[in-house]
Order: structure tokens, then C-alpha cells, then sequence
């Protein structure tokens, strides 16, 4: 017999539980945690790989409140902000319809759920080199469409704001599948039920889903409204690879600024602050989710 | 057909159509001749080469980065699900203090904005002379793998009947052996799923590949494609045939799963 | 076989819930033994702690003369039919009757020969290679029972096995069983929701509430001379009869007790409610104004007395079949 017999199953279970465990979490420790934490700590130093002669002093909040006055960091704020609520609302809106349209059972639902989960699989960087093209000045076919139809089309990628539709309407094909396909797995969680009752009482199909079909699916709203918007926000390859964040800045997405203070401009407390930025409105904005329509959720549960 | 269905196949059919559309755009352009590329497009071209995928693979040596993804992503599925389910399976049925800030761990650490961890992974995999190798990108490839397997996984595990390990456990199995023999057999699904979208993840990962990788030896397709120069001016042709082949492994395995893949996704996302 | 006892077993849940209050039981070799009691009475827990797949917070479980309240499922020698019958969806019939052998190191030559005999007992030659998906209800429950029996465990646990099949199934399964039980000569414990299953199979029956044992006896004596008032309730259909008496107590007869008289002649009178043919009885509900405003009497009427409703009745009790408590400890008193 051993040594010293454990109190019970629990114990057990615990020592296997966390045995388990610890390499997944030792592994995320390691490099994810630790980087994170050390990218708090650069932040606030003073530390430019151009100029390893200053050293890395401590210089506290100081790399935060340049951030705050830099213009071109604001700028780019605006921009993930406006990209963020473009992106999201189209994706939310299409994917609901999508999701409504292919609720109902029909052939081949398989292969559509397929079809437009290809968009979504593929790599950002095809993604965005497939509308850059599509949307390419001499041989875009999108110009080529416009112009038969009698419209001037901008220069898409010289426009300051012209070079924004092809960004959002980028992310917007890749990113609408998902959305689609959760909330579809939402509908079809609704008691068919519920429908046939309002029916019977007399409701519209619009009331029908203004009743029944939203206040059930939130759930799954809230869910993609967080991934999307995390997402959103910390958008880099559609933009890296489509406009470079050109013309000049007007398309600069804050993880593209951050990216490019760090790894080529080298200024790796600041862009180490930059960083923490996005991170926290990232995380904010999750917590800010789950705040409000949680809330309406638990409220409404009456 | 009722009117409802009428537009509900309306939409699904113009959403389908521009879904498809870009696609089938990029793969005409990239069987079109050079020269034709830079004059007026139209839909249905005639004269169809395959100059670029020639180039392609002859001139560009393609494969390299094919082969390079290959390697990352595999490396990074095998590694990520094999860990992430023992993870998973504790977390989901095994009793221990600790647990829910475990998992509030993991969901905090996918939400992680790769770009914050950019520079100190750098500085970490430059000091272990990482750099420019396939342990310096599935090293960093695990911070997003890893939390996706487990939650994913976890939401999974938690849907298998308890009574399963229990009978095991009394006809005589330990709780691993439990595991081993009779849990993950009936898993094999969700684990199919997981390890997909893993995979496709990393393939079509960019910015880790773009940072940690210094020249054409060890960069991945996205990348690869991405730094595509010509001498002057971007060469279309050859772009979009890569685009294509860097397409086609993910589209197969996602027209061929697309059943478990969606399941594994919103099974785990909808649930929470 | 082996013996079991249960001395003190308490289990707390974390939140506080309190699934086991000191229960103290001991089951003879070979005993077939009942656990019944509605929902929530503790039954399954007591079970599954027996199982080792739950751990007493305080107190001894001993399987034969072994303490096991702290040892591992895995090392207890039980075997258990579970409500689902969780059998392995990956393997086959025979793998399956045969896993806890082979976790046991039992050699191939061996497991197959005992798999077989198993089998032919249990009518199950035809399905070995088959899966559990591929079979009917009836039939995995036989592959569950012949998993258990393969391994020639110390105990048998049953949790609620029969909850899953349909009425004429249930039947003849119980018939199973209780012809099982003289074969083997097992100890078995068994857990039941269904008071008539509890009275037809046990050897004793052990009436569970609300976490502790209201009374273990046998399936006669439980029902003859119920312990406590939620015995008295719980055992017999249609359910006895309380009338409050002039003294503080609670009289207790059971419909089949009570005999529909002449108006005015019996101890009690009243006019008749609902009458419930039967086909060999008829289930009378009688109001009777006396006792309690609106309180109604059960009673069981031979199939041929012409009986209505509205009708007034008088009603006789047989003061053989009385039982008396006492309403606020809930103990018998005669």
C-alpha cells in the first residue's frame, strides 16, 4: 500500500485534473502570458533598436501620453473604429439574413453552407489580393463594370475614403460566413413551436421575428457581435496586403501603426505601449458586450 | 413555391453568386495571358494559358513555401490537439479548485491581439536563435492553436455522457486509461474538427510568418504570396495562380467537412 | 459474494446540498437488496457511492470486509448497470462484455470463453459483432447486463435499469432479473424510483427520504407495518388514506382496507366523487364532509357493487389493517 493514501476521489481527481492541464497551460504561460506581461513592462520603458546608445530607461506612462497626442496614432484610432463598425454592422446584417434564407430546409443546404464557408477558410492575404485586383484600376473588374454602366469610378486606391470600400467589402465576403453560420445554428435552436403558435395568434412575419426570432437568437448576436468586433479591431492582414494602409495613412488600422513603430521603426517601447492599447479596447469592448446585452439577457429571462 | 421560400432562395442565390464571383474571377485572370491581363477584363476570356502556374513553380519555386506550411501547420495541429485535449478533458470533467480561471485564462488569452506579443516573441525566439526556423513559428503559432483547441474541445467533451467514463471506471479502467480507451475513439469527431480548423488557422496565418521569418527558406504561403514583387509591377498572373493553389488545400477540406466544422465552431461558440 | 455495510455515510454536496444523512445498512451475501424513494431521496448517490464514483464526506463503506469508502472505482470489484447503459459506441458486443476482463489482465483465451458463456445466457450469440447503435432497446440492456455479469464482480448495482424500456418490456425484464439473481446468487443492490418494482424484486426493500432511511424491510413487513408516515405514503397504490383523529394522531388505511357499507351504517360517512372502473376493482373517491371540509377517501370497491356519483355511502375500515402515527415525528405508533 502507499505510503500516504489520498483523502478520497477528490484528491485524486484533482492531481490528475491539474496534471492534465499543466502542459497546455505551462506552454500558454510561456508564450502568451509572459510576452503579454512583457509587453506591459517595454511599455514603459524608453527603448529605440536605432538608438541602443540611450539604453532603456524607465520613463512610466510618458510612451502612453505621446500615443494619446500622436496624431497619426489617433488617426488610426478613427480609422479601426470606423472600419470596426462598418465591417460589423454589414456582417451582422447580411449574415442575419443569410441565416433566415437558408433556415429554411432546402437541397443542396450542404453544399451552400460549403460554398460560402470557402471564402472564410481561405488565407486574409488571398483575400485581400483578390479584391485588390477585382477593384485594380486598369484590369478591375469592378471598373470595368461601373464604367459600362455609365459611372465614373473613383481611383480606388489613390481616394483617401474611396479605398476604404474595397477594405470593407474584403472583409465583409470573408467574414460573413461566420457570422452567417453561427446565427443559423441560433435559428435552428428555436422552437419551431413558437412560430406555429404566433401564427395561430394572428402575428405577421415581421412581428413573428421581431418577437420570437431576435429576442431568441440574441444569444448568439452577442457571441458574434464579440468575435467580430475583437476581430475587427485588431484587423492587419486585409489591410497590410490590400492598401499597405495607403494611401499615405488614410487606411491605417491601429495594429498596422503599432506593427510598424515596432518592426520597422523599432521603437519598441512605444509600439509596446501602442500594443497595450489595442489590447485593452479590445478587452473593453468584449466586457462592454457582455455587460449590456448579458444584462437584457437575464432581464428579459423573467 | 410560397412566396417566403421565394426570396429566401433569392437571397441564398445572390449570396452564393457573390461568394463565388471573386473566385472565379481570380482563377480566369490567372489563366490569362500577360499581356490580355492589363487590358479590358471580360467575363468569359477566351485563350486560356498556364503560363503562371508554370512560372509559378519554375521560376518562383513555390513549393518551397507550400512545403513550408505544410510543416508549421501540421507541427502546430499535432502538437496543439494532442496537449489541448488532455487540457480540455480535465477541464471539462475533471473536479478541481481553479478550474473556471483556468478557462477564463484561455478565453482571455485568444483575445490577445497578436501585435501585443509580436516584439517580445521576437526578442524571446532571436535569443534562442529561433528565427528564420519551424520551431520559431509553431512556437508562437501555439498562442492562438492551443486556446482555440481547448475551447473548442472543452464545449465537445462536455456534450459526451458522463455515464461513459463511469462505466469504464468500474469495469476496472483508470481515469487515463478511461480516456485513452473509451473517450477518445467516441471523440474522434470533434477531434476531427478541432484539428481542422486549427490547421486552417495556421495555414492562413500572417503576421507571426511575416515577423519571424526572414527569407524565401522558411516563409509560408501567405507570406510568400504576399512579397510577391515583380521587377515593375505587381505580377497579377502569377499572384492570383498562387492565390489559387494556396486556396485549394483549405477550400478541399472545407468542402469535404464542412458538416464537422461548422459543428465544432458554433457547438462551442453558441454553448459559451 | 460479499457483504455490505454502510456505517454513518453522510454526503455534503459543495453548495451545501445534503444528499446523505447517516445512513447505516448492512446487506447479507447474496441479498437482493432495493433502493427506493422519489427523486432527490439520496438513492442514486447512496449508490454511487457504493460505486466509488462518489466519495462519502463522513462515515465507512465496506464491500465484504474491505473498507472501500476512500478506494477507486476501478479497484472495488462492482459491477454497474447505469440508467443509459452507457455501453462503449466504438466497440462491438463482445468487446464490450469484454473490457472489464481485459482491464483486469485477463488472458484473450479466456475473456472469449466468457464472453461466449455470457452470451448463450443472455440470447445475445447472433449480435457479438454488431455495435450498440445497431441494436434494439432490449437488447442493449442485455449487453449492459452481460458486461457486468462477465466479470463475476462481489456486487451487482443496478441504477433505475428498466426507467428506459416500455411497460411490457419492463415486465418480463424484471422477471430476468429476479431468476438472474437466484442463478448468480449475487449480492445486488438496485436503485428504483417505482415503489411497485421495489416490492416485487427485493428481498428487503430500504424506503430512502430526503437523504436518510426511512425503513429497511422486507417488501411484506414494509407494507404491512409501514415505519413512518412517508412509507405509509410512498408503498402501496392507490396511496393510504390519512385521517386526522380526535387525539392528535393520524389513522392510516389504505383504500383496499375500506369497505363501501349502507349510508349511515361504517365509522365514516360520505358521497361519492369520482368512480374509476378497473376491470378487476373499481377506485372510488369518496367526499366525506366529517373529518376535514372536502377531504377525500380512496377506497377500492369490488368490480360488481353498483356504485355513483352523488351517491351517499357509508364507509367501514378494518380495524385489522389500521396503522397509527404520530404526525409531527412521522413515526408509526401502532
Amino acid at each position: 500500500m502507499p505510503r500516504t493514501e489520498p483523502r478520497g476521489a477528490e484528491e485524486r481527481e484533482a492531481r490528475l485534473g491539474w496534471a492534465m492541464v499543466s502542459p497546455a497551460v505551462g506552454t500558454i504561460l510561456l508564450i502568451a502570458l509572459f510576452p503579454l506581461g512583457w509587453t506591459v513592462w517595454e511599455s514603459l520603458h524608453l527603448h529605440d533598436l536605432r538608438m541602443p546608445w540611450l539604453g532603456r530607461p524607465f520613463i512610466g506612462l510618458d510612451n502612453y501620453i505621446e500615443a494619446l497626442g500622436d496624431q497619426r496614432f489617433r488617426e488610426a484610432l478613427v480609422h479601426t473604429l470606423v472600419f470596426t463598425l462598418a465591417s460589423v454592422t454589414l456582417e451582422l446584417t447580411l449574415g442575419c439574413v443569410l441565416a433566415l434564407a437558408m433556415n429554411r430546409a432546402f437541397r443542396g443546404r450542404g453544399l451552400v453552407r460549403a460554398a460560402i464557408l470557402v471564402p472564410w477558410a481561405i488565407p486574409t492575404v488571398v483575400a485581400a489580393l483578390i479584391w485588390r485586383f477585382m477593384f485594380d484600376g486598369d484590369s478591375g473588374i469592378v471598373n470595368a463594370a461601373l464604367s459600362s454602366l455609365g459611372v465614373d469610378p473613383p481611383v480606388w486606391f489613390v481616394d483617401r475614403l474611396a479605398a476604404w470600400v474595397p477594405v470593407i467589402l474584403g472583409d465583409v465576403w470573408k467574414e460573413t460566413p461566420f457570422v452567417a453560420l453561427l446565427l443559423l445554428a441560433g435559428l435552428q435552436g428555436i422552437d419551431a413551436s413558437l412560430y406555429e403558435a404566433a401564427r395561430i395568434d394572428g402575428a405577421s412575419a415581421w412581428r413573428q421575428f421581431r418577437y420570437i426570432t431576435l429576442p431568441l437568437l440574441k444569444p448568439a448576436l452577442l457571441v458574434a457581435l464579440i468575435f467580430r468586433t475583437r476581430d475587427a479591431f485588431r484587423v492587419f492582414d486585409l489591410v497590410y496586403v490590400m492598401t499597405g494602409g495607403g494611401p499615405g495613412t488614410a487606411t491605417e488600422p491601429i495594429a498596422l501603426y503599432t506593427f510598424t513603430s515596432l518592426l520597422q521603426n523599432l521603437r519598441f517601447g512605444y509600439g509596446s505601449a501602442l500594443s497595450v492599447l489595442v489590447f485593452l479596447v479590445a478587452f473593453l469592448l468584449a466586457v462592454g458586450y457582455i455587460r449590456v446585452v448579458g444584462a437584457d439577457l437575464t432581464g428579459e429571462r423573467r | 413555391m410560397s412566396r417566403g421560400a421565394r426570396w429566401a432562395a433569392l437571397a441564398v442565390g445572390l449570396l452564393v453568386l457573390a461568394t463565388a464571383f471573386p473566385f472565379y474571377w481570380t482563377v480566369v485572370a490567372s489563366l490569362t495571358p500577360e499581356a490580355r491581363l492589363f487590358q479590358a477584363p471580360s467575363l468569359l476570356p477566351t485563350g486560356l494559358v498556364l503560363d503562371h502556374y508554370r512560372a509559378l513553380f519554375v521560376e518562383r519555386a513555390f513549393w518551397v513555401p507550400i512545403r513550408n506550411s505544410l510543416v508549421v501547420a501540421g507541427c502546430t495541429t499535432i502538437f496543439s490537439v494532442l496537449v489541448g485535449s488532455l487540457c480540455a478533458y480535465a477541464l471539462a470533467r475533471l473536479r478541481f479548485r481553479g478550474k473556471v480561471p483556468l478557462l477564463g485564462l484561455v478565453l482571455a488569452v485568444s483575445m490577445f491581439p497578436q501585435i501585443s506579443v509580436v516584439s517580445p516573441l521576437f526578442l524571446l525566439l532571436r535569443s534562442l536563435r529561433l528565427i528564420d526556423t519551424y520551431p520559431g513559428l509553431i512556437l508562437p503559432y501555439l498562442t492562438f492553436a492551443l486556446p482555440l483547441t481547448v475551447w473548442l474541445l472543452v464545449g465537445f467533451f462536455r456534450q459526451l455522457p458522463a455515464e461513459l467514463e463511469e462505466a469504464a471506471m468500474v469495469d476496472g479502467a483508470g481515469r487515463l486509461r478511461a480516456f485513452r480507451e473509451v473517450i477518445v475513439p467516441v471523440a474522434v469527431p470533434g477531434l476531427a474538427a478541432t484539428a481542422i480548423l486549427t490547421f486552417v488557422y495556421s495555414w492562413n496565418e500572417f503576421l507571426f510568418a511575416l515577423s519571424f521569418t526572414l527569407g524565401p527558406e522558411r516563409q509560408t504561403v501567405p507570406v510568400a504570396i504576399a512579397l510577391f514583387r515583380g521587377q515593375y509591377q505587381v505580377p497579377w498572373g502569377q499572384v492570383l495562380a498562387a492565390a489559387i493553389v494556396a486556396t485549394a488545400p483549405v477550400a478541399a477540406l472545407v468542402l469535404a467537412f464542412q458538416r464537422r466544422i461548422v459543428q465544432g465552431l458554433t457547438a462551442g461558440a453558441v454553448k459559451g | 459474494m460479499a457483504t455490505i455495510r454502510f456505517e454513518g455515510v453522510r454526503k455534503t454536496y459543495p453548495n451545501g446540498h445534503v444528499a446523505a444523512r447517516g445512513l447505516d445498512l448492512a446487506v447479507s451475501d447474496g441479498e437482493f437488496v432495493v433502493l427506493v424513494g422519489p427523486s432527490g431521496c439520496g438513492k442514486s448517490t447512496a449508490l454511487r457511492m457504493l460505486a466509488g464514483l462518489e466519495t462519502p464526506t463522513a462515515g465507512r463503506i465496506l464491500i465484504g470486509d474491505r473498507d472501500v469508502t476512500t478506494v477507486p472505482p476501478q479497484e472495488r470489484d462492482v459491477a454497474m448497470v447505469f440508467q443509459s447503459y452507457a455501453l462503449y459506441p466504438h466497440m462491438t458486443v463482445r468487446a464490450n462484455m469484454g473490457f472489464g476482463l481485459r482491464m483486469r489482465g485477463a488472458a484473450p483465451d479466456r475473456i472469449a470463453t466468457r464472453v461466449a458463456e455470457v452470451a448463450r445466457a443472455l440470447g445475445l450469440e447472433q449480435v457479438l459483432d454488431r455495435k450498440p447503435g445497431q441494436l434494439s432497446g432490449g437488447q442493449r440492456q442485455r449487453v449492459a447486463l452481460g458486461r457486468a455479469i462477465a466479470r463475476e464482480p462481489q456486487v451487482f448495482l443496478f441504477d433505475e435499469p428498466l426507467s428506459n424500456l416500455d411497460t411490457k418490456l419492463r415486465v418480463e425484464t424484471r422477471a430476468e432479473l429476479a431468476r438472474l439473481h437466484r442463478r448468480l446468487r449475487a449480492t445486488i443492490v438496485y436503485v428504483t424510483h417505482d415503489q411497485e418494482e421495489a416490492m416485487t424484486l427485493g428481498d428487503r426493500v430500504v424506503v430512502m427520504h430526503d437523504g436518510a432511511i426511512e425503513q429497511a424491510a422486507p417488501p411484506m413487513e414494509v407494507y404491512r407495518r409501514p415505519a413512518t408516515l412517508f412509507v405509509a405514503g410512498f408503498v402501496g397504490s392507490p396511496e393510504m388514506n390519512f385521517l386526522p383523529q380526535s387525539d392528535g394522531t393520524l389513522l392510516g388505511v389504505r383504500p383496499q382496507d375500506v369497505a363501501v357499507v349502507a349510508p349511515g351504517a361504517g365509522e365514516y360517512q360520505g358521497i361519492v366523487d369520482v368512480v374509476e372502473p378497473r376491470g378487476s376493482e373499481q377506485l372510488l373517491y369518496v367526499r366525506t364532509g366529517e373529518v376535514d371540509a372536502g377531504r377525500e377517501l380512496r377506497v377500492i370497491a369490488p368490480p360488481d357493487l353498483t356504485v355513483a356519483p352523488e351517491q351517499p355511502v357509508g364507509l367501514r375500515l378494518d380495524p385489522a389493517s389500521l396503522h397509527r402515527f404520530d404526525p409531527g415525528t412521522g413515526r408509526r405508533l401502532a
